[in-house]
């Protein structure tokens, strides 16, 4: 049997993007030019779907040149910055767009979420809603009726499927919505980052969904920015940069990838000649891939200070994947040590307790800031990548993985009760 | 010529991937669809359509339900827009400037103008808009996007059922019977169905691109009426300009089939067969055409709108 549920192939598509107007400084020119404007309108809105091939300055490639497959059951996570193509590869797998060049093969019913609540009219009754919305998403009335009592009560809002959903709340809107988008029976389903809608209970019960989808040994491709949920949700993963594949591989392997070339930061790569107050060596000391977060981690960078400073302050930033800062620490003067520092190299150390990070891609940096005679100086590191692993994630549940994993003690004890007369 | 084109192959009708030279899988059901770049005219892909039959159905059930919301009146709007219309009317061109009427009341005689006329109108106006107010669900999810002006096209007829059903107060108001030729309503239903879903699929594709359109609908629709033979009857280009004349009027769809409503209903006439007859084949011509116009621009509304 055929293994291959997704095929792409040399898969380009290109837009064209608008030029700024002409400016015209004189009277007559913009006379002229807007006795003409009906003629260039039509040509520009004649050219957004013609492309001659002589490609101009406003033609812009979403997607170039990308091949890759996706076998028969594996979850694949699309990650990249906004703009690097990830929207645009979704858009021509849902067919609602063509490409430009190359071709794309799918094996099986494809069902496709780039939104939850796709048509939804605020005038119609929950249950027209739940017809109408399944409908659009490829369902057909008898499958609906199957499965409505089953959508109705994943989406607890049984008490108002007969009320229009304007009178809704926002949360009750979406609830339905993705109640019914969750009972969808694609083959391949090709998902966009809707996941992230309700209330935290009601993502939790969400992702929970997706991962059963997932369990089921169908196809999906889901596309995210959240790399705590294509950690969790994938198996592999695929980094779009530029309109182009970077990476294909396994999921962490791919966050990795991604997060390397998100937080990479040109600006760092000043020339250190110029510069009075520097870091030329950071380091953190316990494993320099893999860092255990169940022991205590030390930090070291070293300063050169090459003339006076006062109110020098140090600073150490641990963010994760979703970049959300888990640690900020700073040293600073005059607490930590002189207010004045003599020029010479210091070396810091830093030794943090036991963080208990969730395992996952972490970044660190350092930034020192000072004042010298005559301006502040600053200078921050370039980020340093590693992994960390905490506790174990065995009893965190279903749902977005928490940021820390400490190994937690439970007890529990028949409490004799009391009789209260 | 860079064109480019969803390929039309149904995924859940298409066997073995037989299409477009796709290995054929060895499992028996799995459908393939192939997406690439193509280039030229399609044709409507009927299985398809049918396989979307039930998100037609809703998506008319909608316009149906939702037009009246949070109206007073209700359904009678229905009623209320021709009936108004026909007054008008009666009072300028039958009593003022005293049009002809077939020698029927000319109430009577504009009112059954009328409905089809303002089903026609109706149909225009709301799938020429049709792409445009669901460009959110275009943009979002595939489906044949020939279901959104077609489902407002569709969900006009129950106006045009409402409106329809004053007629026979009015014939019996005014002491009117039909004659036997009111077996071939269905015929000119029909046909004024497939008149109103021509310039559906005609309109809509060319409002995506280009948005004057929805400025020029307001007096196209004008002088669409005025060119119909919905004020005055079209013995009158007989008389003035000749039996050649009436005949290329008859390429107008809307004029065999007013003409035929009067015919059938008032007896005002012989069924105008010769009109019918021009205008279903300009009709048909219109609806194909219209048809691979909108099947061209159809790939390209997600980019372009």
């Amino acid at each position: 049997m055929s293994e291959i549920a997704i095929d792409v192939q040399n898969l380009s598509k290109r837009y064209r993007i608008g030029l700024a107007e002409e400016q015209h400084d004189t009277l007559s020119s913009a006379v002229v030019a807007w006795i003409r404007s009906p003629l260039d309108n039509f040509r520009n809105l004649k050219k957004l779907s013609h492309f001659k091939d002589d490609e101009g300055l406003d033609v812009m490639y979403a997607l170039r040149d990308v091949s890759f497959q996706v076998k028969q059951g594996e979850v694949l996570g699309v990650i990249g910055r906004n703009g690097a193509g990830k929207s645009t590869l979704l858009k021509i797998l849902s067919r609602i767009t063509d490409p430009t060049s190359g071709h794309v093969e799918i094996r099986g019913r494809v069902s496709s979420l780039l939104e939850v609540g796709t048509g939804f009219h605020p005038e119609l009754t929950g249950r027209e809603n739940v017809y109408l919305n399944g409908t659009i998403l490829g369902m057909t009335k008898a499958e609906v009726d199957r499965k409505f009592d089953e959508i109705v009560a994943f989406s607890e809002v049984e008490k108002f499927i007969d009320t229009p959903v304007k009178r809704y709340s926002s949360g009750m809107r979406v609830r339905l919505a993705f109640a019914v988008a969750a009972h969808l029976d694609p083959e391949i389903l090709l998902v966009d980052e809707v996941l992230a809608v309700g209330d935290l209970a009601f993502q939790r019960k969400c992702l929970g969904k997706m991962d059963d989808v997932a369990k089921t040994g169908r196809t999906v491709l889901f596309v995210s920015h959240n790399m705590a949920m294509v950690a969790q949700l994938c198996q592999t993963g695929l980094v779009l940069e530029g309109g182009r594949v970077q990476m294909r591989g396994e999921a962490g392997e791919a966050i990795n990838a991604y997060v390397q070339n998100v937080l990479e930061q040109p600006a760092s790569a000043e020339d250190w000649g110029h510069k009075d107050l520097y870091v030329d060596s950071f380091q953190i000391l316990n494993g320099t891939d893999t860092l255990d977060t169940t022991s205590p981690t030390r930090v070291r960078f070293r300063i050169h200070v090459r003339r006076q400073f006062w109110q020098m302050v140090a600073s150490f930033t641990l963010s994760n994947a979703e970049q959300t800062t888990v640690v900020r620490e700073f040293i600073r003067a005059p607490d930590d040590y002189p207010e004045l520092l003599e020029p010479g190299v210091h070396e810091i150390e830093l030794e943090l307790p036991p963080l208990w990070l969730t395992f996952g891609q972490y970044v660190g940096s350092i930034k020192v800031a000072g004042h010298g005679i005559g301006e502040k100086e600053r200078f921050e590191t370039d980020p340093l990548f590693f992994s960390a692993k905490g506790g174990t994630t065995n009893r965190t549940g279903k749902g977005a993985l928490p940021v820390l994993t400490p190994s937690c003690d439970w007890t529990i004890q028949p409490v004799a009760e009391t009789h209260n007369a | 010529m860079a064109d480019t084109a969803l390929n039309p192959s149904p995924p859940p009708v298409l066997p073995n991937g037989a299409s477009n030279g796709a290995p054929p899988p060895v499992a028996d059901d799995v459908p393939v669809i192939r997406l690439e770049a193509k280039s030229g005219w399609q044709v409507i892909d009927w299985k398809e359509l049918v396989a979307y039959r039930d998100l037609f159905r809703f998506l008319v059930q909608r316009d149906v339900t939702v037009l009246y919301k949070q109206t007073v009146l209700g359904y009678a709007w229905a009623i209320i827009r021709p009936l108004v219309q026909m007054v008008i009317f009666t009072v300028i061109f039958g009593n003022m400037a005293e049009v002809s009427s077939d020698g029927v009341p000319y109430a009577i005689f504009n009112y059954v103008a009328l409905v089809p006329w303002t089903y026609f109108s109706g149909s225009l106006t709301a799938s020429t808009a049709s792409l445009v107010t669901n460009m959110a669900m275009l943009t979002k999810v595939y489906f044949p996007r020939l279901v959104i002006p077609m489902s407002s096209v569709l969900a006009k007829l129950v106006d045009f059922a409402i409106a329809f059903v004053i007629v026979f107060g009015l014939m019996a108001y005014y002491g009117v019977a039909p004659t036997w030729n009111v077996v071939f309503l269905p015929v000119l239903i029909l046909l004024m169905i497939m008149t109103a879903a021509a310039a559906g699929l005609w309109l809509s594709a060319l409002t995506i691109q280009y948005r004057d359109v929805k400025h020029a609908s307001q007096f196209m629709v004008q002088i669409l009426m005025y060119a119909a033979p919905v004020v005055w009857p079209a013995s009158l280009i007989l008389e003035r300009f000749g039996e050649t004349a009436y005949l290329v009027y008859g390429i107008y769809p809307l004029a065999g089939i007013i003409e035929g409503f009067r015919a059938a209903l008032l007896g005002t006439r012989a069924m105008p067969w010769d009109l019918i007859g021009i205008g279903a084949v300009s009709a048909m011509f219109l609806f194909v055409t219209g048809a691979l116009y909108f099947k061209r621009m159809e790939r390209r509304f997600a980019d372009v709108a």
